[in-house]
């Protein structure tokens, strides 16, 4: 039986973790090998490096922090944040990337997706997808969640697992920041309609939520989050004995 | 020293690094000759079983393996590279492989629940069915981290070690000194680096 994993997300600017409030307000929070090395002890499965990056410098630093930690820690990386071509695959794939996560960069140029899998298997191709409900539809966004698409994200994601993305993560822009909990009706419609592993992203605001994900959406395979891991307001050892103690199944 | 067999296939990043971590020498190469003067050798591997069988037979690298691991020398195959090992796969067609563990590289979908998702991607535990010295210091639940289609099928005795997706899939397979895991020790964290560090003690 596979585990379902708990995933910690570092938005990283100029070579640190940084964390905005609100999407204002960056502020740096620490340096990402120590961060990432926190997670890998608590247990984390899987790590996400998100490439905030206003600069060419930035990107070289960004690039360098990746081959740091995926020097010392041995578990699943994915990457994503300005990933427009198979070239950005192959830069960050080079520096120790497992998994590449395309979303404005798919938006402009959809056969980016297809092209990716054909270059390194679909396994390594990650389509994050931002969904907001606009009229009551599940509605795509694009440049970090700003602006409205006018696509339909559930065929979306039907479309990018037709051309060969391995992997969805779903982070809902409705319950992103608000830690209510994740959008369950939101996961539970992208799970009924695709047969990718799913990551379930926004909403997490305490261990409970996970619970309560993984016992509502059960084709959801993980759940991703940041700022409650970075501030310890969740621990990952505990939340795993936590998910454990209500019967499901995590790495321990 | 290991031999990392460079044949263009797959991100070694992880494999170098996780070595490189445990302080064990190694090299990447394709030159038969470097690879003969390493002490054990390894077969890494992604992506489809036919493309990589036929890079193994243009180089006669597949000669050499099979040459090498009947002289004695440790052999570890891993993902693509275990299934590489067996007798054949019916990946996108019939293949033969190298022979060296028995079984066949076969799909996953049809033989496992079909609720579940394929590929069989993530964290699974190890149930070892056999007692091995890769697992020297490895303990029964152990979690590891797989990515595959396809899996080795009727690999009979040889199968070390299976991980449960609805049917027991085969984890590991060992024939002497010739050993292949299924998942991804360079990706397994701890439980991985420990496979890895009894592979450089076998």
């Amino acid at each position: 039986m596979l585990a379902k994993r708990i995933i910690p997300c570092l938005d990283v600017r100029a070579g640190r973790v940084v964390k905005g409030v609100n999407f204002e307000g960056v502020k740096d929070v620490t340096d990402p090998v120590s961060l990432a090395r926190r997670y890998n002890e608590e247990g984390a499965d899987e790590l996400v490096f998100y490439d905030i990056t206003a600069s060419h410098e930035e990107r070289n630093l960004f690039t360098d922090v990746l081959e740091k930690v995926a020097g010392e820690i041995f578990i699943p990386l994915t990457v994503g944040g300005g990933i427009r071509t198979v070239d950005d695959f192959a830069r960050v794939l080079g520096c120790g990337a497992d998994k590449v996560s395309v979303n404005s960069g798919a938006i402009a140029d959809f056969s980016l997706i297809g092209r990716a899998a054909n270059k390194y298997g679909s396994q390594c191709v990650v389509l994050s997808m931002d969904v907001k409900r606009v009229d009551g539809k599940f509605a795509l966004f694009a440049k970090g969640g700003r602006e409205y698409t006018g696509i339909d994200a559930m065929e979306w994601a039907r479309r990018g697992v037709g051309d060969g993305a391995g992997e969805i993560v779903l982070n809902s822009i409705d319950t992103d920041g608000v830690k209510g909990g994740f959008d369950i009706e939101m996961l539970q419609e992208l799970c009924s309609l695709v047969d990718v592993p799913v990551i379930a992203s926004g909403g997490a605001g305490k261990a409970e939520d996970f619970v309560t994900l993984f016992k509502s959406v059960p084709g959801a395979d993980a759940g991703l989050a940041a700022s409650i891991f970075h501030f310890e307001e969740v621990n990952i050892k505990n939340l795993k004995q936590m998910l454990k103690a209500n019967g499901i199944p995590v790495r321990i | 020293m290991i031999g990392i067999v460079d044949y263009g296939v797959g991100n070694l990043f992880s494999l170098k690094s996780s070595l490189k971590y445990l302080g064990l020498e190694h090299i990447v190469s394709a030159d038969m000759r470097e690879l003969a003067r390493c002490d054990r050798l390894i077969l890494p591997g992604v992506g489809a079983f036919g493309d990589a069988r036929a890079i193994l037979a243009g180089s006669g690298m597949d000669g050499f393996l099979t040459e090498q691991a009947h002289s004695g020398k440790p052999l570890l195959g891993i993902c693509l590279g275990m299934q590489l090992l067996l007798q054949g796969s019916e990946e996108f067609g019939s293949h033969d492989g190298l022979g060296l563990i028995e079984g066949r590289a076969c799909p996953l979908k049809g033989d496992i629940d079909p609720l579940l998702k394929v590929p069989h991607m993530g964290w699974n535990s190890l149930h070892f069915t056999k007692k091995s010295e890769l697992f020297k210091y490895s303990r029964e639940g152990e979690w590891v981290y797989f990515v595959h289609s396809f899996y080795g099928k009727d690999c009979g005795g040889d199968v070390l070690a299976t991980a449960d997706y609805s049917v027991p899939v085969t984890a590991a397979v060992g024939r002497g000194k010739v050993f292949g895991t299924q998942f991804h020790p360079e990706k397994s964290g701890t439980a991985g680096l420990k496979i890895l560090r009894a592979f450089a003690e076998v």
